[in-house]
């Protein structure tokens, strides 16, 4: 925002419905009931953006019941026994190049360029699988070494949570690839960039979910 | 204020959770210094912790604080540069429905954690309950 509230004289600055140029009708939508609804593509995210908190109060209730039981081994392997950190960085990375690769994908669309949007899409798509794939890898030896989430109330938390962020993270790469089928068939139609900017929202928020997951899980697991 | 100066601006239009600031200028090389500068941060703020995590380079039962606020921080930036939640007038919807996500979010974790806190500590230990079943 380049204007200076008080030295442009501007009476009502960021729309409180103070001052003088209340009620003299705004030309434009605001979201506070002046000027008529908000445009669709500001509608659609502020919707998906309530749905993707709901998503992380969710989590939330995972990670707290995960806290909660963290130190019930039954006399089982704890997480210091378990957990490899080399394999939590190298997943770490892999989501985080996505979310920027996510980003790039974002701009290309923004310039309606195909290309660039499958290059960057493929790429999301190929560090998204690279990062299920080690997951997968590491839940199968945790089973293999009887560390399954019977085992203690510990294993069935950690399999919930990071579990529930890796089925999420499936879900994000079929939806990728049916946003890169649907430009593919319907180029950059308004409704198709509005999907897209949702999806690139639900990424993000993935990579958010998972900066915690490392620190709560991984981290302090391991230091514990 | 006339119609065209409020476009022109972008000032009274809400921005989806998502959008580029308004004022950024031109196009996709901003955008893509946003990103850029955002994963720079990020990268350091991961490799910070995984370093700290295993080292003697602090003292040690600081530690878990410090891998918490460098979580945090981390989410401040994939927020600030990925998702572009501003502080603009444009943005209070977005930023409002953040805080309240937030505010369940420590009310959830930090009261079950609370709670069952209190609770392990008044429960009877679990030899005398094993006792009281015969």
């Amino acid at each position: 925002m380049t204007a200076v509230p008080f030295s442009t004289g501007e009476a009502d600055p960021y729309r409180r419905g103070q001052g003088p140029g209340h009620g003299q009708g705004h030309g434009h939508a605001v979201g506070r009931g002046d000027g008529g609804p908000a445009p669709k593509r500001v509608v659609v995210g502020y919707g998906f953006w309530i749905f993707l908190l709901s998503d992380i109060v969710m989590f939330s209730a995972f990670f707290a019941s995960y806290a909660v039981l963290a130190g019930q081994t039954a006399g089982g392997p704890s997480g210091h026994d378990l957990f490899d950190q080399r394999n939590a960085a190298v997943e770490t990375a892999c989501l985080l190049a996505s979310s920027f690769t996510c980003g790039m994908a974002s701009l290309a669309c923004e310039v309606k360029n195909r290309l660039w949007f499958y290059a960057a899409m493929a790429v999301t798509c190929g560090l998204g699988l690279a990062f299920l794939g080690l997951e997968a890898n590491e839940f199968v030896s945790f089973i293999v070494r009887g560390a399954g989430p019977t085992r203690s109330a510990f294993l069935s938390a950690f399999f919930t949570l990071v579990g529930c962020h890796g089925l999420h993270v499936s879900a994000g790469i079929l939806w990728l690839l049916t946003m890169m089928a649907q430009v593919f068939a319907k180029g950059f139609r308004a409704d198709i960039e509005r999907r897209i900017l949702c999806f690139a929202l639900f990424w993000h928020a993935l990579d958010i979910i998972w900066v915690a997951l490392f620190t709560v899980v991984y981290l302090l697991g391991a230091a514990a | 204020m006339s119609d065209d100066r409020i476009v022109e601006q972008g000032l009274g239009q809400d921005a989806a959770p998502g959008d580029e600031p308004q004022d950024a200028g031109s196009g996709i090389a901003q955008g893509l210094l946003s990103y850029l500068v955002g994963l720079g941060l990020a990268v350091l703020l991961t490799v910070t912790s995984f370093y700290l995590a295993g080292s003697d380079l602090v003292w040690r039962p600081s530690i878990p604080v410090a891998l918490v606020v460098l979580a945090i921080a981390q989410m401040g930036v994939h927020l600030v540069f990925f998702l572009h939640i501003t502080t603009g007038p444009e943005n209070t919807n977005n930023v409002m429905a953040l805080g309240f996500g937030v505010l369940i979010v420590f009310l959830l974790i930090g009261g079950s954690l609370w709670i069952m806190a209190h609770l392990n500590q008044n429960m009877m230990p679990m030899n005398q309950i094993m006792q009281m079943q015969h």
